[in-house]
């Protein structure tokens, strides 16, 4: 079996090699990302062309059966796919909460209609997905969700409003929790699919911190949703809505080091502002904060690897999805806190021409990283499941 | 290279878990103290544990050795660390076997490593001279007579020193303290006359002993390896060192946790569980979280020793400063948690304390290996 490992992993080497065009394997910054839907947008012929490769090769979502526009590679396969990728520098082709979050739980609990319907049609990236599940009442206290569908016999009817609706504004469809019984808290959710475009849903952008606004507010007035989009059994959306969130929390960690890959690593930082004559960090306490940081880090990658080799064993700790998110969001504020105390002010430019693209990017992307911590479930709700779930603690 | 034990690997720290806990529990730590036992240790335990090849699992096949390499000796110091056994196997079988394997003519390692594979022998390694673990610190002198080496110096914190039969000496034949070129190694007889040596009394009651030289004289035959240059091997074998207790380390953490996981869900205040608390359960989350990553460093740093990686220095460094901090953690908030009762010297919590920090300043605390992990990326 490692034999044939290592087979695919030759053949993915020169598949990429042959196929990923020299501008794909340089780091990529957030705007220049592929989000698919159905209206792309492409910065480059090039990304376009690596795009459009990895489609017809399912490896926008490598492990997904080929019937569904998937690879149908083994997790192991597709960790070696990763790590070629890594290795090579490639970008990732196309990104969206289709593949991340929404696909592994329809491919789980979808009808064969539903999985027909939606499952190619993220794996090419035709669908641009929206997740609907925080509102301004339920955020850590996610089940006491208020948005109503009720059952008009063919279809439900929905009114409400949802918040921190990422890329609402940009989204084909909207994964989305509503409240079909008021007589059970959990018991009373249900998962339905709807059309962005559908007649009554209003998204308005949020300006963050960080002066972006990939976040929206997102109205319902009489949306009208056919049956045929519900998702599992009626009231049992809670189900579902906790396992995607293991995908969310998965896919957030993930992003947290995508995007900290287009700003330098902190030791490359830390040296460019504060090397010696001998090209080492010169100053002792910054010098112990970056190592203790890259110390870390390191630690952290071989966890992410040994729980990626123990799942492939069959042997996976549920526990550890809540850990990654954690410790990965709260690893990465600290990142940049440490880069802002090594490059000073210079990282502290809103914009202009005082500063380089790099320090700006700093910035603004020090602000954006406050956020994983609290998106997907906080810092604070992830200690509590791993105290539950992981440790047995008591409520 | 993987980060899963194998079958062997498994049986082996299966075996060593029931091992250690039917035989050198944690009262047998606390009797080999309250009795004040001469050696520190139990040699009728030592000697079956090198029945069942522990003694040896660095040693090759070819002198009586398991040869279960450094994962699978990892694996018994890390159940050795649950119930903080007090045994040979941090200097024997995990420093001098391996040393004498590294370094050894073929006579010293035929009169020598079957004897230590089989527990006849106990070893010990005579490096530190300064209260903080410093490899190349060392002043103790080397000079030659003739055909003979004289020894002059004084060591410090050689663990089971004072029941070693044979040292091994770490000794300064030229340069100055503070230079890795200029360090010999030379295999010294307990017995050997002028070598004094004196038992120290740790507060996590393990075996440890200051040694001085005076005027030791030591034939041709006692130099281990090549004059000066002893520092590669040394540092290599230390690497070993440093992950080997990481992983007795690791094992100490995870039963203080465990204890106090038990003790959170048992212990009752304002008429509930104070494993309710979410005060407790975020710092009990947050060290679980240390936990994993220390588990991932020290099962690296162990894989990478076996398969004689390059990166396997910079691992042993990540290992034991990972283990150094998280023991640190854990075996702090395990007397916090422990409340009035963690104080009290009945209670055992305490001895995962003591053990924690003698462990940390053993072979390189965090500092110190933060420190080489920098030097070694060029931070």
């Amino acid at each position: 079996m490692l034999d044939e490992l290592a087979e695919f992993r030759a053949e993915t080497r020169a598949w990429l090699e042959a196929n990923c065009p020299p501008s794909m394997r340089t780091p990529m910054p957030e705007d220049e990302r592929v989000w698919g839907g159905r209206h792309p947008v492409f910065r480059s012929p090039d990304s376009q062309r690596w795009f459009e490769r990895m489609v017809a090769r399912g490896w926008t979502v490598p492990t997904w059966p080929v019937e569904y526009g998937g690879g149908g590679l083994s997790a192991a396969q597709a960790l070696v796919l990763k790590e070629e990728m890594r290795e090579l520098g490639c970008r990732t082709p196309l990104f969206g909460f289709g593949i991340s979050m929404l696909g592994p739980v329809l491919l789980k609990y979808g009808t064969p209609e539903q999985k027909a319907e939606h499952l190619p049609r993220i794996a090419r990236g035709e669908i641009r997905w929206c997740q609907g599940y925080s509102e301004p009442g339920a955020g850590s206290d996610l089940a006491s969700l208020q948005t109503r569908a009720e059952d008009r016999g063919d279809h439900f009817l929905v009114n409400g409003q949802k918040v921190w609706t990422s890329y609402a504004h940009l989204a084909d469809w909207i994964f989305c929790l509503v409240r079909t019984d008021t007589a059970s808290k959990q018991g009373g959710i249900s998962f339905l699919l709807f059309d962005m475009a559908s007649p009554g849903v209003e998204a308005r952008p949020i300006r963050l911190i960080s002066g972006a606004s990939a976040f929206c507010e997102t109205f319902f007035t009489d949306v009208v949703v056919p049956k045929r989009n519900l998702v599992g059994r009626l009231n049992d959306g809670w189900t579902i809505a906790k396992e995607l969130l293991q995908h969310e929390r998965g896919m957030i960690s993930e992003i947290g080091r995508a995007i900290g890959a287009t700003v330098p690593d902190v030791d490359v930082v830390a040296r460019h502002y504060l090397a010696g004559p001998d090209g080492r960090i010169a100053d002792p306490a910054l010098r112990d904060a970056v190592v203790r940081h890259a110390m870390d880090d390191h630690a952290f990658q071989l966890t992410l690897r040994r729980a990626a080799e123990e799942s492939e064993a069959g042997a996976a700790n549920g526990g550890l999805s809540s850990m990654f998110k954690y410790y990965g969001t709260e690893q990465n504020k600290r990142k940049f806190e440490l880069i802002l105390k090594c490059a000073g002010h210079a990282a502290l430019g809103w914009e202009g021409d005082g500063f380089s693209d790099d320090e700006l990017l700093i910035c603004r992307t020090w602000l954006r990283s406050k956020g994983n911590s609290i998106e997907g479930g906080t810092s604070e709700i992830q200690l509590n499941v791993i105290a539950k779930r992981v440790l047995g603690l008591p409520d | 290279m993987s980060l899963l034990l194998n079958d062997e690997q498994k049986m082996l720290k299966s075996a060593a878990r029931d091992f250690f806990g039917a035989r050198l529990p944690v009262a047998a730590l606390r009797r080999l103290r309250d009795d004040d036992d001469a050696d520190g240790f139990d040699r009728a335990t030592w000697r079956e544990m090198a029945d069942l090849g522990w003694a040896g699992v660095l040693v090759p096949e070819a002198w009586g050795g398991s040869d279960f390499g450094y994962t699978g000796l990892g694996q018994v110091l890390e159940e050795a660390g649950r119930t903080l056994a007090a045994t040979p196997l941090l200097s024997t079988a995990l420093i001098v076997a391996p040393l004498l394997a590294a370094c050894g003519s073929a006579t010293q390692k035929d009169a020598l490593l079957p004897a230590l594979a089989a527990g006849e022998r106990l070893g010990a390694l005579a490096l530190d001279e300064g209260p903080r673990h410093a490899p190349a610190d060392i002043a103790l002198r080397a000079v030659r007579d003739g055909e003979h080496w004289v020894l002059d110096g004084t060591k410090h914190f050689v663990l089971d020193g004072h029941v070693a039969d044979e040292l091994v000496v770490v000794a300064r034949s030229a340069g100055a303290p503070g230079d890795a070129h200029g360090l010999s190694l030379f295999l010294v007889p307990a017995t050997a006359p002028g070598l004094s040596r004196t038992r120290l009394r740790m507060v996590d009651s393990r075996n440890a002993a200051r040694l001085v030289f005076d005027r030791v004289r030591l034939g041709a035959d006692a130099l281990l390896g090549a004059p000066d240059t002893a520092f590669a091997t040394l540092d290599r074998v230390l690497d070993g060192a440093r992950a080997g207790l990481a992983a007795e380390m690791l094992g100490g953490t995870l039963e203080a946790f465990e204890r106090t996981l038990d003790y959170l869900k048992l212990r009752r205040q304002f008429g509930v569980p104070i494993g309710s608390f979410q005060a407790l359960k975020h710092r009990a989350a947050q060290m679980f979280c240390e936990i994993e990553l220390t588990r991932s460093a020290v099962l690296a740093a162990l894989t990478a020793l076996d398969a004689g990686d390059t990166a396997a220095p910079l691992l042993a460094s990540l290992a034991k400063a990972k283990a150094c901090e998280t023991f640190e953690l854990v075996s702090n908030e395990a007397v916090q948690m422990h409340g009035g009762i963690g104080m009290t010297d009945a209670a055992d919590i305490g001895f995962f304390l003591k053990r924690a920090r003698v462990a940390q300043q053993t072979f390189g605390d965090a500092a110190f290996h933060r420190n080489r992990y920098a030097t070694l990326r060029g931070f």
